[in-house]
Order: C-alpha cells, then sequence, then structure tokens
C-alpha cells in the first residue's frame, strides 16, 4: 500500500481463545514495575503452533 | 474504536479492538480523522475538501477500507467471558519478608517500611507456610510466583535463603516452579549476596533514581550521606552478571514533582551500563509535596516523547536499552484475558506481611479494612465480597475504561491507586495514572514503528 504500512501480523483475535493462565501475574502499581499488561509475554509460547483448532492464524 | 496520533513526524493509528498498528502518510492521517465506522465502499464526499488531489484521496480511501474489510481498522467490539473463579487461582505471592528499611526515601508509600504497623521480619516458619499457601492454592497453574518485597528485604535474608530453598523443592514435588523475585535498595548487597541473588533470583528489581543528586536527594540513609555512592558499583556489578548470563533483571527508579525532567535519569543509567529500565511516576495523594498534579501534565507528556525519540536515537546506533513502560509485543503479548483484566490483586496475586496477615497487593497492607486472612487460618469468609470484588474489576467492569483507547494495552490500572487518590473504591481510575498510561502506549507504538523492520 502507498498510504498505509501495518506494522504487526498478527491481532488479538488470534489469541481470543487462549487463556491458560500460566502468564506472569500483572501488578499495575508503580512501585511493582508494571503498570500495564502490554510488555508481558504469553507463557504459552507455542499456542499459535498448537492449537490451530481454537486459534486463527493470520 | 480508532486512535489516531502524531509523534515526531509519524502519524500512526492504533484499532483498538484489533490491536493492530498502521504507519500512515499525512493523507491516510487526515482522511482518518474524517472517518466514522462503519465504512463504506465509497469515499465521504468530506474527504474531498481536505485540499488533496481528488486521485490521491480515492487512493487512500481505497487502502483504508481495504483494511476495514479485512477487520483491521474501525474492526468490531467484543466482549470477552472472563474465566470463571476455577480458573484464576492465586498463583502469585508478594512476601513481606522486612517491614523495616534502611534507607528513608521522600515518596515511599509504605510509612518508611512499617506499612503504618511495626518494625517487623518475617520468620521463615511463616514464609514456608505462605508457600504451601500458594501451592495449595494454585489449582492447575504451574507457574507460580513469588516476590520478596518490603521494606528492604535482605534484612531478613536468611528468610529469604530458606523460603527459597523450600519453595523449590516443595514446587517440584508436585510439578510445579516457583519464580522468585527480588526488589532491594542496594544498601546491603556485597558479593556473597550478588552471587546467591544471581544464582536463585528469577528476576531483580534495583531501585535507583537515576542521576546522583535525583536519587540522593529522594533515597537517603536514616543518617543522611549518599546511596548512589554505595548502591551503584554492587548494581553494574550485578546487572553485568544477569546481561551476560541473559537473565532478567530492571533498575528501577521513581521520578516526582521535583524531576519532570526524568528521561535524563533515564539516560544516565543507561551511561551506566544498565540495559534494562524502569523510572515510573511516583503516585501520590495530591497534597504530597512530590505528587504529580494535572498542571503537570503536558511537560511530563513531553518529556515521554523525548525520552522516546531519544532511545530510537540509541536503539539506531546499536546500543542496548530497554524502557520497561516503552515495551509492548504486538506480535505475541498477552491474550485477551489478561488484557481485560490487568491487575491480579485479591484473587491471582496476594500480599503477605511478616505475621502472616494477608491482604490485596503490597499497597494495601496495613490497611485493616482490606486485610483478607492470615496464613495460617486462611481468608476470612468475611472477606469472600470484598475478593468477590476484585475478581470482578476490569475493564467491563471499571466505568472509565470502555471509553478508553489504551485498555486493551493496560489492563484497567490499578485498583490501590483507585481507593487511595480517586475517591476510595477499588473501580475508579486514577486520573493521573490514566493519562500517563495513555502518553506512555502512544510513544511505545512510536517506538514499534520506528524500529519494525522496513521502517
Amino acid at each position: 500500500m502507498k498510504n498505509i504500512k501495518t506494522i504487526n501480523k498478527k491481532t488479538y483475535s488470534d489469541t481470543t481463545f487462549a487463556g491458560c493462565g500460566e502468564c506472569r501475574s500483572s501488578c499495575q502499581s508503580a512501585c511493582k514495575t508494571s503498570c500495564t499488561v502490554a510488555n508481558q509475554l504469553c507463557e504459552n509460547k507455542k499456542r499459535l503452533e498448537k492449537t490451530a483448532d481454537t486459534v486463527t492464524v493470520r | 474504536m480508532l486512535h489516531t496520533f502524531e509523534l515526531d513526524g509519524e502519524y500512526l493509528a492504533l484499532d483498538v479492538n484489533s490491536g493492530a498498528l498502521h504507519v500512515l502518510t499525512k493523507l491516510a492521517y487526515d482522511i482518518c480523522g474524517k472517518l466514522e465506522s462503519p465504512l463504506g465502499e465509497k469515499p465521504p464526499v468530506e474527504l474531498f475538501e481536505l485540499g488533496y488531489p481528488k486521485e490521491e484521496v480515492e487512493l487512500a480511501y481505497g487502502e483504508l477500507y481495504s483494511l476495514f474489510e479485512q477487520n483491521l481498522l474501525f474492526s468490531p467490539d467484543f466482549v470477552v467471558t472472563m474465566p470463571d473463579n476455577q480458573k484464576m487461582p492465586l498463583k502469585a505471592l508478594c512476601l513481606h519478608v522486612a517491614h523495616d528499611c534502611n534507607m528513608r526515601c521522600g515518596y515511599c508509600f509504605a510509612d518508611t517500611g512499617e506499612y503504618c504497623g511495626k518494625r517487623e521480619l518475617m520468620t521463615p516458619e511463616t514464609g514456608m507456610k505462605a508457600i504451601d499457601f500458594l501451592i495449595e492454592s494454585s489449582g492447575h497453574i504451574k507457574n507460580l510466583e513469588v516476590d520478596f518485597f518490603g521494606g528492604e528485604p535482605l534484612m531478613a535474608l536468611d528468610t529469604v535463603k530458606i523460603v527459597t530453598e523450600y519453595g523449590k523443592s516443595r514446587a517440584s514435588q508436585v510439578g510445579k516452579s516457583i519464580n522468585f523475585t527480588l526488589t532491594t535498595n542496594g544498601a546491603l548487597l556485597d558479593d556473597e549476596t550478588i552471587e546467591y541473588l544471581d544464582r536463585e533470583m528469577y528476576n531483580l528489581v534495583l531501585s535507583v533514581d537515576g542521576r546522583k543528586s535525583v536519587n540522593d536527594n529522594m533515597r537517603r540513609f536514616p543518617g543522611g550521606g549518599s546511596t548512589y555512592e554505595k548502591i551503584i558499583p554492587a548494581f553494574q556489578k550485578l546487572a553485568k552478571t544477569r546481561e551476560e548470563n541473559g537473565t532478567s533483571y530492571y533498575v528501577r527508579g521513581t521520578f516526582t514533582a521535583k524531576n519532570l525532567d526524568f528521561s535524563e535519569d533515564v539516560f544516565h543509567l543507561s551511561d551506566l551500563g544498565f540495559g534494562e529500565i524502569s523510572v515510573e511516576p511516583v503516585a501520590l495523594d495530591e497534597s504530597h509535596p512530590l505528587a504529580l498534579k494535572d498542571e503537570m501534565l503536558p511537560r511530563i507528556f513531553e518529556e515521554y516523547e523525548k525520552l522516546a525519540i531519544g532511545l530510537v536515537k540509541r536503539i539506531e546506533q546499536g546500543e542496548h536499552i530497554n524502557f520497561f513502560h516503552f515495551i509492548v509485543d504486538l506480535e505475541a503479548g498477552p491474550c485477551v484475558y489478561k488484557r481485560v483484566k490487568g491487575c491480579g490483586a485479591g484473587c491471582e496475586y496476594i500480599a503477605v506481611t511478616p505475621s502472616g496477615d494477608l491482604y490485596p497487593c503490597h499497597q494495601f497492607a496495613g490497611m485493616e479494612d482490606y486485610r483478607l486472612g492470615n496464613i495460617y487460618s486462611g481468608f476470612n469468609d468475611s472477606a469472600k465480597p470484598l475478593r468477590k470484588r476484585f475478581e470482578n474489576a476490569n475493564i467491563y467492569t471499571k466505568p472509565e475504561c470502555g471509553k478508553c483507547f489504551a485498555k486493551f494495552f493496560c489492563g484497567g490500572g490499578c485498583a490501590a491507586a483507585g481507593v487511595k487518590y480517586a475517591g476510595g473504591e477499588i473501580e475508579n481510575n486514577y486520573k493521573i495514572g490514566c493519562e500517563l498510561e495513555r502518553k506512555r502506549l502512544e510513544c511505545a507504538l512510536y517506538l514499534q514503528a520506528k524500529t519494525s523492520s522496513g521502517n
């Protein structure tokens, strides 16, 4: 495209049905160096490859 | 919902409901400002009043419409049904091994370590009982966490060592693992302790505010004297080891009303050789002289932009520097459940005081109305309604979150900030915290756009 460059190849719809709970517990308090969930990683890293029946990979 | 913004000449669009990030030309950016969902196949006539050639507008609109059709622009809202309680068991403890501290920091939320109680250290017995409680309460979850916190946890190093050894052993017996972390002010770090922490801790948070003058103005020994001179060499040694081993650590500072030029503190820490840096806004009641106030927001926003632009330059020069609050993983970040409920306090996450009392998180420690029970007797029945409120607090139940473009990156904010600084309810949003979260997200997305391949 001439006017648009999309940065990410995957979107939330690719992960909507995860929710295994194995990721780090996040604290939103400033003093615990969190304040966001966005910088956390999914512990179930292989789910995108392994769970094609429940996850749509774009 | 679409959020468009400009930063340092980059025109960006975040499609809130899909998480797609687009870099736009100025033309596409201007067009987006005129659009409302749903898009039609043909461009609205008002787009031709923007002052661009007709063919250019039609081309850009066609590209935007193509993204709309792929659910990457103005994508539909969705509601996630949160997991039932069975799927959200306890998985993390904040273990207050020391309600005592060997520093006297100007912004301390913990009453210089006492948490409005008395100075005391946790016994190994209480710590081990907490480990049992965590494992027994953790259901199907295999990855557990314990954060040694204080006060200054190294004042209770014996307890830390015994609890860590016990926890690793107990967890492995039942097919689980515990990642131990520790937050320290560095005053008691010696070579032996550095070696121990590096070996046993999954993550280390090293508290330092940045420049010597800024750090020493806030982070003081009880009798005075520079804490900077004491802690920096030890932190550098520890950080070097962690970077060589590829293990986690952060140097972590706080900025207050007294150092709104905090990007200088981030870059100072970087110049000292620290690659993993977090410098965070202080959270205090607005009556406190160090508190951040509404009228400071434009200055803070400007500083975050300065920081983001400076980081891009350093990264382009090959420097290793991660600023914690600008890290986003657009490809393999958290799942939607996690994004809907960021704060795990009171359900997934519990704080345990030296006497074994349970609180929703460290911020509530010592607040009697929020005491949930004790490690020896378990959760109080009377605390069930409160725990339910914590479980239910998420971006759908917090009234301010629904309209916020940052909601899927923030996860709803801090419950304790709602109680302490925003009217006394865990569902309330701390306005300054929200404003800063939104600005940090813009900077983080800018950083992604600037450092992603092909740009």
